[in-house]
C-alpha cells in the first residue's frame, strides 16, 4: 500500500513538474538580466517594461477584441439559440451544424475566404472590426451550443406559456424567463468565447495589419524578432493578464450556476 | 364570471380532429371538471379557453358576454396551473406569486400586500422566501395555484394539477385543493383523468371521449344516470352484464333478472358494489380470484357475460377461487344504456 501510494505521489509530482518547470523557466527568463549567463546575472523588470512599451497596444487591442467578441456573440448567440430551442427539428439541426462549421475549417482557410471577400474594402480591411468578424465566426458556435444546451434542459415552452397566462407579452417573456434561465449557458459560453478570442492566432495572423497586432500575434512577433528575454517577459505579461480574467469569469459562472441548483 | 363556449372545435395542422364542436356554459363561481382518458381532447379544450391554442374558425368563446376568441393569452386575464407547474426557477416563491401582479402594472406596495394575502391563503408563509428548487412537490403545487390566483383572474384553469404528485400525497392535496378553490371563489375549469379527483373537487363534471363531450352534470347525476356505456364505465367502473333485455327483464342464459322499468333493446351494466353474493340469487358464477382490501373483498367472477365481473363484497369471509356462487343484483342497480358509439 505504502509503495503504491509513494508511486502515485511520485507520478503526480513528475506530471506537475513536466508542466510547471518550463513555465517557471520561461517566467524566470523574462526577469533575468541575461538569460545566457543565467540567474547569476541578476533579476530585472527591464524586459517587462520593454514589452509594455513595445506591445501595450496589443494588450488593450486583445482585451477590447475579446470583449467586443463577447458582446457580439451574446447578441447573436442567445436569440439564435432561443429560436433553435423553440423549434427543434431537422431544419434547426442543419442550422446548428452550419453555424458550427467554422470549427472544422482551419482558421487559415477561414481568414483567406474573408480576405478574398472583403480584402478590397480598404477602410474595413484595416479596421479592428475586420479581425472581430473572424473571431466572431470562430467563437459563435461555442456560445450558441452552450446556451442551447441550457435551454434544451429546461421546459422552455411551459415556462413561457405560464408567463403568458400571467400577462407577459413576447418581449417580457424573453427578458424575464428566457434570458435569466439561459444565464448559466451564457456565462459558460462567454468564458469560452473570451478565452478563445484572446488566444486566437491562426485567423488573426492572416487578418492582422502591422498596426493591429493582438497578444498572440505580438508574441509570435517578439519570438521572431526580439531577444529571448523579451519574448519570455511577454509570456509573463500574457499570464498576468489572462489568469485573473479567467478566474473572475470562472467565479461568476460557477456562482450563477449555484443560483439555479 | 360566466364562461360561454359556442361550437368550439380544434383541428391540428396535420388534420387530426382533437375536439369536435363543443358548446358549454360555465356559471359564475362554478368549478367544472373535464374528465376523460388521455387524448380525449380535454387538455386541448382547456388550452383553447386559456388562449394557448386557437379554436377553428366558427367557434366563439366569451367571458361574461365579451368575445375573447381572438384575444391573445396574455390579455385574457386568466390564471392557469400547469401539469408540471412551470414555476420560474429564476425567482423565489414570492417572485413567482408576484409576477402576474407585476405584469398588471400594480405599484410595489400593492403587489407586496396581495402576495402576502395569497401566501397566507395558500399557507405558504414558511416558504415564501425560498427558491423554487427548495420546495417539495406539494409545496410547488400550492405555489403554482397561488401564482395563478394572485392577479384575481377571471377564470382559473387547472391542467391535471395533482398528477405530478405521488399517490399518498394526491388524496390529501385533492381535498386541500377543493377547499382552496372554494375559498378563492373564482370560476374554475379543471382537467383530470381521475374520476375520484373530478368528483371530489368539481360542482359539475363533463365526461369527454375522442374529442366529444358525452355528458355533463353533477357528480351524483353522472354516477346514477350515466348517458351511455362509456360514461358508466369511466365514472364508477360499470361492467357489462351481457345477455338480452326483453321488456322489463334481463335474460342471461336462462337466468332472469328483473329490471326497474322496461328498457327494450338497451344493454345492461352493473357496478361492483351492487353485485351481492346471494344463495337465492338468479345468476350463477364461478369465483376466479379474491383480493382482500381491508374494508371489503374484491371478487373476480366469471359468468356467461362478455367480461368478468368484480364484486365488492363487504362480509367477514369470502368464497374461495374455484367455488360456484350465485349472484343477485337489485333491479334499480342495473343500468340500461344504449351501446357505446
Amino acid at each position: 500500500m505504502r509503495i503504491a501510494k509513494a508511486l502515485q505521489l511520485t507520478l503526480t509530482l513528475l506530471a506537475c513538474a513536466f508542466l510547471l518547470v518550463p513555465t517557471i523557466q520561461s517566467v524566470l527568463a523574462g526577469v533575468t538580466a541575461n538569460y545566457f549567463r543565467g540567474l547569476s546575472s541578476g533579476l530585472t523588470l527591464k524586459w517587462v517594461a520593454e514589452v509594455w512599451s513595445l506591445y501595450s497596444g496589443s494588450i488593450f487591442l486583445s482585451i477590447g477584441l475579446a470583449l467586443a467578441c463577447l458582446v457580439v456573440t451574446t447578441l447573436i448567440g442567445v436569440p439564435a439559440a432561443y429560436a433553435l430551442a423553440r423549434r427543434p427539428g431537422r431544419g434547426s439541426r442543419v442550422i446548428e451544424e452550419f453555424v458550427s462549421l467554422p470549427l472544422a475549417i482551419p482558421g487559415l482557410a477561414l481568414a483567406l475566404a474573408l480576405l478574398q471577400l472583403y480584402g478590397s474594402l480598404q477602410g474595413f480591411r484595416a479596421h479592428w472590426s475586420f479581425i472581430l468578424v473572424g473571431h466572431v465566426l470562430y467563437t459563435l458556435p461555442f456560445m450558441l451550443r452552450a446556451v442551447l444546451a441550457v435551454l434544451a434542459a429546461i421546459d422552455l415552452r411551459s415556462l413561457e406559456e405560464s408567463a403568458a397566462t400571467l400577462g407577459a407579452g413576447p418581449w417580457r417573456r424573453f427578458i424575464d424567463v428566457v434570458v435569466p434561465n439561459a444565464l448559466p449557458g451564457v456565462l459558460a459560453g462567454g468564458l469560452t468565447v473570451v478565452t478563445l478570442s484572446i488566444g486566437e492566432f491562426n485567423l488573426t495572423w492572416m487578418l492582422h495589419t502591422p498596426f493591429l497586432k493582438t497578444l498572440p500575434v505580438g508574441l509570435a512577433d517578439s519570438y521572431a524578432s526580439m531577444r529571448l528575454e523579451i519574448a519570455s517577459a511577454y509570456t509573463l505579461v500574457f499570464f498576468v493578464m489572462i489568469v485573473p480574467l479567467l478566474m473572475a469569469m470562472q467565479w461568476a459562472s460557477s456562482r450563477a450556476q449555484r443560483m439555479f441548483r | 364570471m360566466t364562461l360561454t363556449l359556442s361550437k368550439v372545435a380544434k383541428t391540428f395542422p396535420d388534420g387530426t380532429r382533437a375536439l369536435n364542436p363543443t358548446s358549454l356554459e360555465i356559471a359564475e363561481g362554478e368549478i367544472l371538471s373535464l374528465l376523460g382518458p388521455s387524448g380525449c381532447g380535454k387538455t386541448t379544450l382547456l388550452r383553447i379557453i386559456a388562449g394557448l391554442e386557437s379554436a377553428d374558425a366558427g367557434g366563439t368563446l366569451s367571458f361574461n358576454g365579451e368575445d375573447v376568441t381572438r384575444l391573445p393569452v396574455e390579455r385574457r386575464k386568466i390564471g392557469m396551473v400547469f401539469q408540471n407547474y412551470a414555476l420560474f426557477p429564476n425567482m423565489s416563491v414570492r417572485g413567482n406569486i408576484g409576477y402576474g401582479l407585476k405584469m398588471a402594472g400594480l405599484p410595489r406596495a400593492a403587489i407586496a400586500a396581495r402576495v402576502a394575502e395569497v401566501v397566507a391563503l395558500c399557507r405558504l408563509e414558511p416558504y415564501a422566501d425560498r427558491a423554487i428548487t427548495a420546495l417539495s412537490g406539494g409545496q410547488r403545487q400550492r405555489v403554482a395555484l397561488a401564482r395563478a390566483v394572485a392577479p384575481r383572474p377571471r377564470v382559473l384553469l387547472l391542467d391535471e394539477p395533482l398528477s405530478a404528485l405521488d399517490a399518498a400525497l394526491r388524496t390529501d392535496l385533492r381535498d386541500e385543493l377543493a377547499e382552496l378553490l372554494r375559498a378563492v371563489g373564482t370560476t374554475a375549469v379543471f382537467v383530470t383523468h381521475d374520476q375520484d379527483e373530478a368528483m371530489a373537487i368539481a360542482d359539475r363534471v363533463a365526461v369527454m371521449s375522442m374529442g366529444n363531450m358525452l355528458q355533463i352534470g353533477a357528480p351524483e347525476a353522472l354516477y346514477r344516470r350515466p348517458a351511455d356505456a362509456f360514461v358508466a364505465r369511466f365514472v364508477g367502473n360499470a361492467m357489462p352484464l351481457g345477455g338480452r333485455i326483453e321488456g322489463d327483464r334481463l335474460l342471461i342464459d336462462g337466468a332472469v333478472l328483473p329490471l326497474a322499468q322496461p328498457a327494450h333493446g338497451t344493454t345492461a351494466w352493473v357496478r361492483g358494489e351492487d353485485i351481492a353474493l346471494d344463495d337465492a340469487g338468479p345468476l350463477p358464477a364461478t369465483v376466479d380470484a379474491v383480493t382482500f382490501l381491508g374494508t371489503h373483498y374484491r371478487i373476480k367472477l366469471t359468468t356467461t357475460g362478455p367480461a368478468p365481473l368484480f364484486s365488492l363484497h363487504h362480509g367477514h369471509s369470502a368464497p374461495r377461487p374455484g367455488d360456484t356462487v350465485r349472484l343477485s343484483i337489485p333491479p334499480h342497480a342495473i343500468l340500461t344504456l344504449p351501446a357505446a358509439a
